[in-house]
């Protein structure tokens, strides 16, 4: 398919308004295959004004006499307007991006074709295999094995090639066990807490159906975690359903295991929201940040209404309580839902920020991402199709990644000094889950991943990140490394909006930002002044 | 002494106000003639000085014993639980006469006694001299003068005796126009803008009744109008709602009819009176109080609470000040019904907003001792520190220190003081530790002798200025001269620092103040290292060639500086835990995690995670 057919109308005269702080900017509009340019001419400076098309959330047209005005929602809660002159070309150009910014093909898409200076194709994608992780577990016990069944993704469509199973079951007893579960996603085993020596798991639900089904391997399995771990160990199922939810599965053939089939395991349920209720809840909460207007009680019942922080609470008690269970009770955790793609990842990846030092490291936490996110099968392309702003009817999307964004912001509000990784790393993640020239948020899952072969012909996301100079963003300058487990406040008295993210745009350029300049000017001064006393004492001291 | 029967209580135990699994200390709890004192098994102090007890309460008995509910003006809530019934009616009747003294002369200031003599205690009474600030603010000049109307406290027993009121306005005026004034509050200066030559005035409403006049107060706000050579007219601030400035039309109050006063624009800016932000305050705590709150609750609460809205409010009048004299040039006149809850919020924090000498440490005190204590706002009733009418407390002056807050948190580089100033101020105003905040206006004041027989709060303030520094505070920043306020909204949060300033758990576990406050000294040292090192290595030098090394010298060349240790230690020493005996706003250790429960399926399971928890810490620490 060619992207010319798609392309109305070439180029136009436009003046674009970027937002209520921002200076208006004129100059030829230009409609290309993957992006918006505006060139502001040759008087003015040469820079260029670039939008990927992908990041287009919706689009509003409106004509009167004979000019066009462009309203332009993108995915990252940006609105933006295009004076266009002309109706034709107002017409045309509205509806080249709208067919553009909607293109279904994976493979057409930017990121195979974007090719920045300086990074190789390949470079960083095999950064955080899930073999490396293993090593990391191996170092630390050697009940458990990296498996390999997985190998053609037939087991599992939605896991990687290799996953980490406990070492007394063998690769046939977990493709029976795959029988056993939704989507075939057995139970794998995510983190291993050295300190006490359990381990977090997750699945998806059972298929015990109506008739209670029960399967010996999967039995088998749970079994041998909790052996592996201690004798005598506990174990805690926590399924983010409600019970009765969980009983009214068994009805379409799903399910949740039964007490008796799973000795030493307790199931504990911890609802939480998902699906089109969370999308509903992100589009109400970004609709209530748009309008400035508003009166206190107007905006309080609105924050209230969308249930957003509700939302943010529940999925940080729901990881405190796993973590807990490990750190404190020496518990093996098992954590699922019903397809174990959403709302599974996002506790056990909080569960993990909670108790593991290493994954509030800036690669920790990238590597955090790739496997419990990524390579763990959360459907990226479904859930980020459309964000807030769309006017189609939500099918698949979700914010749930958004929603582990904020907790995780929330979490580094809490302990600042805790997570090497400021805001800016989260805001750049949730820009490029839903538009990104990278590949790394692309497709649902490994197995897609290869059909697209993107791991050869697209960059890393993570390349990108770890470049030199997007370090200064992306980076807490205040980090100390802290060994403890960081337990969150989870009253709503604690939990703040997270205006950097929702009132990004809306908000006239924070006096916080330029706050947070000095800060970073406090510490390198710091390092500064500490390096050079240092090194004069040093120079000093041949002399006596 | 005659009030307390039982001195000390073993075996009480303390309840965490949010624990979900009904977690308690153990301890000792003592009653001193001003203190209540609890000291728990880890030897952890808590004081509760009795004038900041609000109410006390006796619940029903349970069966390990007695409760006993304290709730203080500076928002701790204690629940003890005292084993033996008999002790706990005791200490209950005791801090009930405790926490409500009769007579001023029992108030804690006038027995407290931080070991200063006379000459310290005055020189402490003169640091903030109010005739001095005026002189900053360009009065007198040829427009505003001092006026001796009020020496005596003749015309107005609640103004101060130093007033500034324009040069042509005579003292037959002014006493006509105290007569047409509620309580004889006439319009006086509170801040005169010099570059712009436009000032803020205040005064409370005319008893001007449904037709009223009168010739002199006309005059005067004639001559305040003319006192501005750039603009003729100027603003009338009634800080009231138009309903309550109507409705005291009819007991021969209300407010200026724009028809009989040349040049001037009348306007209301709707805030709501002390009773109404009194039961605001209430219900937000009420709210707040909540074990097991959910998100949704807090919201809706916080929204029927009002209290958000009403300290918007307070900010959109002062920014509406600030702006008639930035861009209209023009003098504002502010008053409400007595003119000394809501005129006081307005008019200082208007003068906050232009002037940048109120936003430092010092400047807060002058601006507080003119617009708060000298104008008469009844800082005894409104805090309640006498046992009194319970319908004149009100959290007037508290709504202030959110208004503060509030702009400290949009402009973190405008502001000297930190968020620790402003709790402690209000922790101080509840104390009667100090004289400031003693009595209701000056002249009371003067008759308690406040002067010979207490002390001043500020120069402890100025002492320990330390501490309520703002780090990223920058003066030069021309940004900042006058502060613009947006007050969209989602601009106002909810003060956690403030009203759960005793509930640890609540609170962010680390404190990137206290580091970076920690991190500018060292630079500061660290410079001032190099800069003496490189001044003793040129000396050196020059030594050097005069064939001559003191013994002195090398001595003072040490390898490590002190500074240099300081800063190479700075990890481990951020590790040691602050103490928190009595207060803390943030935790300030990096390595602090407190940990709660999460779920009581899991304490219920094993009753030993308290111990546990306290070993894991001491072991990691």
């Amino acid at each position: 398919m060619e992207f010319s057919e798609l392309i109305r109308t070439g180029r136009a005269q436009a003046e674009l308004l970027p937002g209520p702080e921002e200076a208006p900017l004129r100059g030829t509009l230009c409609v290309t295959g993957h992006h918006l340019l505006l060139s502001p001419g040759p008087p003015s400076t040469p820079d260029l004004w670039l939008l990927l098309l992908r990041s287009v959330d919706s689009i509003e047209k409106r004509v009167a006499g004979d000019s066009g005005t462009i309203t332009l929602r993108c995915k990252d809660l940006r609105v933006l307007q295009l004076d266009i002159e002309g109706v034709e070309a107002t017409l045309d150009i509205a509806r080249s991006i709208e067919a553009l910014s909607s293109l279904e093909s994976v493979i057409t898409s930017f990121p195979f074709f974007y090719r920045p200076k300086g990074l190789r194709l390949g470079d960083a994608w095999h950064f955080h295999p899930p073999e490396r992780y293993y090593k990391r577990v191996a170092r630390e016990t050697n009940a458990w094995r990296l498996s390999e069944v997985n190998q053609d993704f037939s087991l599992c469509s939605s896991y990687p090639r290799a996953v980490i199973v406990p070492r007394a079951v063998d690769d046939d007893a977990l493709a029976q066990c795959a029988r056993f579960r939704q989507g075939g996603r057995f139970p794998v085993l995510c983190y291993h807490h050295a300190p006490s020596g359990t381990v977090l798991l997750r699945s998806s639900q059972p298929l015990t159906g109506p008739q209670k089904r029960r399967c010996a391997e999967d039995e088998d399995l749970l079994r041998a975690v909790l052996t592996g771990a201690r004798p005598g160990a506990q174990g805690f199922i926590v399924d983010t359903r409600s019970s009765q939810a969980a009983k009214q599965a068994r009805m379409t053939g799903g399910g949740t295991e039964a007490k008796a089939a799973y000795p030493g395991w307790k199931r504990l349920h911890r609802p939480l929201e998902r699906g089109r209720a969370l999308q509903e809840s992100f589009v109400r909460l970004v609709e209530a940040c748009g309008d400035t207007e508003q009166s206190m009680d107007r905006w309080l019942s609105r924050l209230e209404g969308c249930r957003w922080l509700a939302h943010v609470k529940e999925a940080l008690s729901t990881a405190c309580l796993a973590a807990q269970g490990m750190e404190r009770e020496g518990a093996c955790i098992l954590v699922h839902g019903a397809e174990g793609t959403d709302s599974t990842l996002l506790v056990t990846s909080l569960t993990q920020l909670i108790l593991d030092p290493l994954s509030r490291t800036i690669t920790g936490f990238q590597e955090l991402v790739e496997r419990e996110w990524i390579q763990a099968g959360h459907p990226f392309q479904l859930r980020c199709a459309h964000s807030a702003f769309s006017h189609t009817r939500p099918k698949h999307e979700a914010p749930t990644f958004l929603l582990f964004l904020d907790c995780v912001w929330q979490l580094g509000r809490q302990f600042p000094l805790s997570l090497e990784f400021g805001e800016g790393l989260l805001l750049a993640l949730f820009e490029h889950a839903y538009a990104s020239p990278f590949g790394t948020f692309l497709c649902n899952s490994e197995k897609e991943r290869c059909l697209c072969e993107v791991r050869t012909r697209t960059h890393s996301l993570w390349s990108g990140l770890n470049q030199p100079k997007e370090q200064r963003k992306l980076r807490n300058p205040l980090y100390v490394p802290n060994p403890l487990a960081i337990w969150p406040s989870v009253e709503p008295q604690s939990l703040r909006l997270w205006q950097g993210l929702f009132l990004r745009w809306t908000r006239p350029p924070e006096p916080s930002e330029v706050a947070w300049e000095k800060v970073w000017q406090i510490v390198t001064e710091r390092e500064k002044t500490g390096d050079s006393a240092h090194s004069f004492c040093l120079s000093s001291q041949p002399k006596q | 002494m005659e009030h307390i029967r039982t001195t000390k209580v073993e075996q009480v135990k303390l309840l965490d106000r949010f624990s979900t699994s009904n977690k308690s200390l153990t301890g000792t709890l003592y009653l001193t003639a001003t203190h209540l004192l609890f000291i728990d098994s880890h030897q952890k102090e808590t004081w509760i000085l009795h004038h900041h007890i609000a109410s006390v309460e006796k619940l029903a008995l349970t069966t390990s014993g007695c409760p006993l509910v304290i709730q203080c003006k500076n928002f701790r809530i204690v629940h003890f639980i005292v084993p033996r019934e008999r002790d706990c009616h005791d200490i209950y009747n005791s801090l009930l006469q405790l926490s409500k003294q009769a007579k001023y002369e029992d108030l804690y200031a006038f027995s407290y006694n931080p070991k200063q003599n006379d000459s310290e205690r005055l020189q402490g009474w003169q640091l903030i001299d109010l005739a001095e600030e005026y002189k900053r603010m360009g009065v007198p000049n040829p427009h505003w003068q001092l006026s001796d109307a009020n020496r005596e406290y003749k015309i107005c027993e609640t103004y101060p005796r130093e007033l500034y009121v324009p040069r042509i306005a005579s003292k037959p005026i002014i006493v006509g126009s105290s007569k047409f004034r509620s309580k004889g509050r006439f319009p006086v200066l509170s801040y005169y803008h010099q570059e712009k030559e436009a000032a803020i005035c205040r005064c409370s409403q005319p008893l001007s009744g449904f037709s009223a006049r009168c010739l002199e107060d006309e005059h005067l706000l004639q001559a305040i109008s003319k006192a501005n050579p750039v603009n003729r007219y100027m603003y009338v601030v009634d800080t009231r709602p138009k309903l309550n400035a109507m409705a005291n039309r009819a007991a021969g109050k209300g407010y200026e009819n724009e028809d009989n006063y040349s040049n001037i624009r009348f306007q209301f800016v709707g805030i709501e009176n002390i009773h109404v932000m009194r039961s605001s305050l209430q219900k937000l705590l009420e709210v707040n109080g909540t074990k097991g709150l959910s998100v949704n609750d807090f919201y809706s609460g916080l929204e029927n609470s009002g209290w958000l809205r009403h300290i918007k409010a307070v900010m959109d009048a002062a920014i509406f000040l600030a702006k008639a004299i930035m861009i209209e040039n023009a003098s504002v006149l502010v008053h409400c019904s007595d003119g000394w809850d809501r005129t006081s919020q307005v008019c200082s924090l208007g003068s906050l907003l232009l002037d940048s000498y109120y936003r430092t440490i010092k400047g807060f005190m002058v601006l507080i001792e003119k617009d708060w204590i000298s104008f008469g706002h009844k800082f005894s009733e409104r805090c309640g520190h006498l046992d009194g009418d319970p319908k004149e407390v009100s959290p007037v002056f508290t709504q202030f220190l959110e208004c503060v807050w509030h702009l400290t948190e949009q402009f973190p580089q405008a502001f000297e003081f930190n968020e620790a100033f402003l709790l402690q101020i209000h922790e101080h105003i509840h104390s009667c530790q100090f004289g400031n905040f003693l009595g209701n206006c000056q002249k009371e004041r003067e008759e308690l002798k406040l002067k010979e027989k207490t002390y001043s709060l500020w120069p402890f303030l100025l002492d320990d200025q330390k501490k309520y520094l703002n780090p990223l505070y920058s003066s030069k920043s021309q940004r900042f001269t006058v502060l613009e306020p947006n007050t969209v909204s989602f601009n106002f949060k909810f003060w956690r620092n403030m009203y759960h300033q005793f509930d640890r758990t609540l609170h962010p576990r680390q404190s990137v103040f206290n580091i970076i406050m920690n991190m500018n000294e060292q630079n500061k040292q660290l410079e001032k290292d190099i800069q003496d090192l490189e001044s003793k290595i040129k000396q050196c030098k020059n030594k050097q060639s005069d064939g001559v090394l003191t013994k002195e010298l090398l001595h003072s060349v040490h390898p490590e500086s002190s500074a240099l240790k300081t800063s190479l230690c700075l990890k481990e020493q951020t590790l040691l835990p602050v103490n928190d005996a009595l207060r803390t706003i943030e935790g300030s250790n990096p390595a602090d995690n407190r940990y709660c429960d999460y779920t009581e399926e899991f304490s219920k399971a094993e009753p030993g995670v308290v111990s546990l928890e306290y070993g894991v810490a001491r072991m990691t620490c």
